[in-house]
């Protein structure tokens, strides 16, 4: 029954977001309340039937339905508790639910916020929405059902590609979601803004703590992916440039980009219409990764389902960009900038040049992406580029924008004279060069890493002038200096905020470039009690074992480490053997360390155990850029609480 | 003010232009079947070679890391050499695409060997549903 009840709820579902979208667009032209309450009511039934739908999804999991197509494809009797219900969205099908589930919330959320205060907008947002999740409705009945019946039931289903079976990927595609579904909101408020001429800046103020929340969970998701790259796929690596990661970095580029320029327009009235270009930009971003990584256009180490699904999102992504544009055309005398550049040694221009490089190292992620088709349409060649061509384009952008990220916050507006520019800026440029020589001195790395490195502390000194000004200031007034800072960063949340993401920043940077830079591996052949060395660290294999887990069988190498701070440590990474894999999966063990990670990969075993052919990696300062998701978390926590500042 | 923005703008347009261009050059990659390799090799060039794994030509040298194989497209086959273990879902008779170069010595010298991991999988074989038979050999029970 479930997967008929399921089809039942979906067909509903859509049938009222469809009724929902077009009533509250009526209802927003003609003036009608009653039809906008309506739409409403559809927004709250479409989600209470998502809901629906998800719960009896997981139902068909957690009781091993298998006659439901895509729980036998994605579970078996042996798979684990949690991992039956992070299987549901272990899949394209299951993903979808997911993704549509958090639209659904999201425009529940949106209700219950914006239906008062915005007024005029409201209508056209609550349209925009459900036009959306419509969409996403439509994508679950026909190109990728999710309760398709399978007949005959199998005796058991098929069971989670292993490679799943982990809390990276728990939370991973929850976190990816969540920003990508995110951004439908400033999307929306951008289209009614188009719509009814209110073009000014209310809605880009109203949707500010959308973006940030949405570009939050895209920036986590990316992280955790990485995470579960790093210490699943056994390569010891966490980002390769490839067209799946590629795809969820685009919105994140943009995203970043529009976080920064928005400010600009609250501040000085300028860049409307670069505002409105980025918010469509992004939300049309977040539909083209789904369609580069659903439609199978691009060869991608990840592989994911091919099939029908890509012509939907393609033909979805082809109607918002014309929409889109349409409208600005439309409202093109409106849209034109009321503030003017003053000076090139300014704020604004240092924010407009952030935005320059983000929207500059998108289009080149784009380009390498997209590159094999154009080489293919233009040449009739088969050529792509690899991570060389994006590490070699992108880090002159990257530490441009890390320099800028220094330099933004601090310089004055409109016009930053030679005072002011003295005042903030001579402490830190004297540490960043003080740094580089140093670093220089001590053979740190190369120029470039060197240079790498003085430019981050060359920030962090431009932000702890800042804190350090400000509560000197306060301090002067009598308070001490712990309350004082504490009174600072929740008065100001949004300015501090924003310093301590940029911190979180400098952080993943420190860690990016000291693991590019650091970290060495090796390969051997070990017999038991031999011992290998690796950058002073020896390591002895001590035996293998076998076992059988719930759903796999299992083959654990143990290792010891015999010297240094890790001394003791007993590593044991192994080779799972699953019933429905033709080949074993590796399972990576390793010892996290805030500048040091001991990791191993159990390559190859002699089959009578008496050797193994082992890979030892010790990778330099990974951990910084988890780290940094931390005090991203931190940061954005602080960025978004309510302001506090009155009258103090 | 605006042609200052404009030659600005111009200028970044250019340098990004220019590393777009070099990093293209100096990073692409050809795909290439086992035919189209052996029809004209170049040494040097930068390959990604696609085929299958020949069965029966694997051979794997633990003591010295060294990994043999050929890559064949039914037609032609490519000997292959690679230095240290084949990642995960790597086998004879099965799909691969190794990056690499060709040599003078004739042989394909692959620096990368990729795998593809789907988040979907083909249906187990009926007889092979029970569970797996034991995988080290003459390897006791553990002792734990």
């Amino acid at each position: 029954m479930i997967p008929e009840i399921g089809t039942g709820v979906l067909l509903v579902a859509l049938a009222l977001a469809v009724y929902g979208a077009v009533v509250a667009a009526v209802g927003g032209r003609r003036g009608r309340p009653a039809l906008v309450q309506s739409a409403q009511h559809a927004a709250l039934g479409v989600f209470a039937l998502l809901t629906a739908a998800l719960l009896l999804l997981i139902y068909a999991f957690l009781t091993f339905d298998f006659s439901v197509r895509y729980v036998a494809s994605n579970t078996n009797l042996g798979t684990p508790f949690y991992y039956r219900i992070t299987a549901v969205w272990g899949a394209l099908e299951g993903s979808i639910v997911l993704w549509a589930w958090m639209l659904g919330l999201y425009t529940l959320i949106v209700v219950l916020r914006h239906r008062t205060t915005a007024r005029e907008l409201y209508p056209w947002v609550l349209a925009v929405m459900l036009g959306v999740l419509a969409f996403f409705v439509l994508v679950m009945t026909v190109p990728a059902p999710v309760f398709t019946r399978m007949a005959p039931v199998p005796a058991d289903g098929r069971g989670l590609n292993p490679l799943l079976e982990d809390s990276g990927m728990i939370t991973h595609p929850v976190a990816l979601y969540l920003g990508f579904t995110g951004f439908t909101v400033p999307f929306a408020f951008a289209i009614a803004a188009l719509v009814t001429g209110r073009v000014g800046d209310f809605w880009i103020t109203t949707t500010r703590r959308w973006t940030i929340v949405a570009w939050y969970f895209l920036s986590l998701g990316l992280l955790i992916g990485g995470w579960w790259s790093y210490h699943v796929l056994g390569w010891g690596g966490y980002w390769a440039w490839d067209p799946v990661e590629n795809a969820a970095f685009m919105p994140w580029l943009t995203a970043t980009a529009l976080l920064h320029s928005v400010m600009v327009q609250e501040r000085r009235r300028m860049l409307r219409l670069w505002n409105l270009a980025l918010v469509v930009l992004t939300f049309s971003l977040t539909l083209f990764g789904t369609f580069l990584t659903r439609s199978g256009v691009i060869a991608s180490v990840h592989a994911f389902t091919q099939g029908t699904i890509g012509v939907f999102f393609l033909g979805f992504l082809a109607v918002v960009v014309l929409v889109a544009l349409a409208l600005i055309a439309w409202r093109w005398d409106v849209l034109g900038a009321q503030g003017e550049l003053d000076s090139v040694i300014s704020r604004e221009s240092a924010f407009l040049l952030n935005n320059v490089m983000l929207v500059a190292a998108t289009f080149t992620v784009f380009f390498g992406t997209v590159f094999p088709l154009l080489a293919e349409a233009v040449r009739g060649e088969k050529v792509s580029v690899g991570a060389p061509f994006f590490n070699q384009v992108n880090v002159p952008l990257f530490l441009s924008l890390i320099f800028l990220m220094g330099v933004g916050p601090l310089i004055a507006w409109r016009r930053a004279s030679l005072e002011n520019l003295k005042r903030n800026f001579l402490g830190p440029v004297i540490v960043g060069v003080a740094a580089a020589a140093l670093f220089r001195l001590l053979g740190v790395g190369s120029v470039l890493v060197a240079g790498s490195l003085a430019l981050t502390l060359f920030v962090a000194a431009c932000i702890a002038v800042d804190l350090f000004r400000a509560v000197r200031a306060r301090r002067a007034m009598g308070e001490r200096a712990l309350p004082a800072l504490g009174g600072l960063l929740l008065r100001h949340n949004r300015r501090y905020g924003g310093f301590v993401v940029h911190l979180a920043v400098l952080v993943v940077a420190v860690g990016v470039t000291g693991s590019q830079t650091w970290s060495v591996h090796t390969e051997t052949t070990l017999k038991q009690g031999e011992q290998a060395e690796l950058a002073g660290y020896r390591i002895r294999f001590e035996g293998l074992r076998e076992s059988q887990e719930s759903n796999h069988g299992k083959v654990t190498g143990t290792f010891t480490v015999l010297n240094g701070k890790a001394a003791g440590t007993v590593l044991e990474p192994a080779k799972k053997f699953y019933p429905q894999e033709q080949s074993p999966i590796a399972y990576v063990d390793y010892r996290l360390g805030l500048i040091d990670d001991i990791y191993l990969v159990l390559g190859d075993f002699a089959r009578d155990g008496t050797s193994v052919t082992v890979k030892i990696q010790v990778n330099r300062m990974v951990s910084w850029i988890w780290l940094g998701g931390v005090v991203l978390t931190l940061g954005t926590l602080l960025s978004v609480l309510p302001e506090r500042r009155k009258a103090a | 003010m605006k042609p200052k923005f404009l030659v600005g703008g111009a200028v970044i347009a250019l340098a990004l232009g220019y590393m777009i261009w070099a990093g293209v050059t100096q990073s692409a990659v050809y795909f290439v079947t086992p035919s189209e390799l052996t029809a004209a090799p170049v040494a040097g060039k930068a390959y990604r070679l696609g085929g299958l794994v020949e069965r029966g030509s694997l051979k794997w040298n633990p003591a010295t890391l060294d990994l043999a194989f050929s890559v064949s497209d039914g037609k032609t086959a490519v000997p292959v050499r690679h230095k240290g273990t084949a990642p995960d879902l790597f086998g004879e008779g099965r799909g691969a695409v190794v990056e690499g170069q060709w040599t003078r010595e004739g042989y394909f010298k692959a620096t990368l060997i990729l795998a593809k991991h789907s988040e979907e999988y083909q249906a187990p074989h009926p007889t092979k549903d029970a569970p797996p038979k034991r995988i080290l050999d003459t390897l006791e029970a553990p002792p734990r």
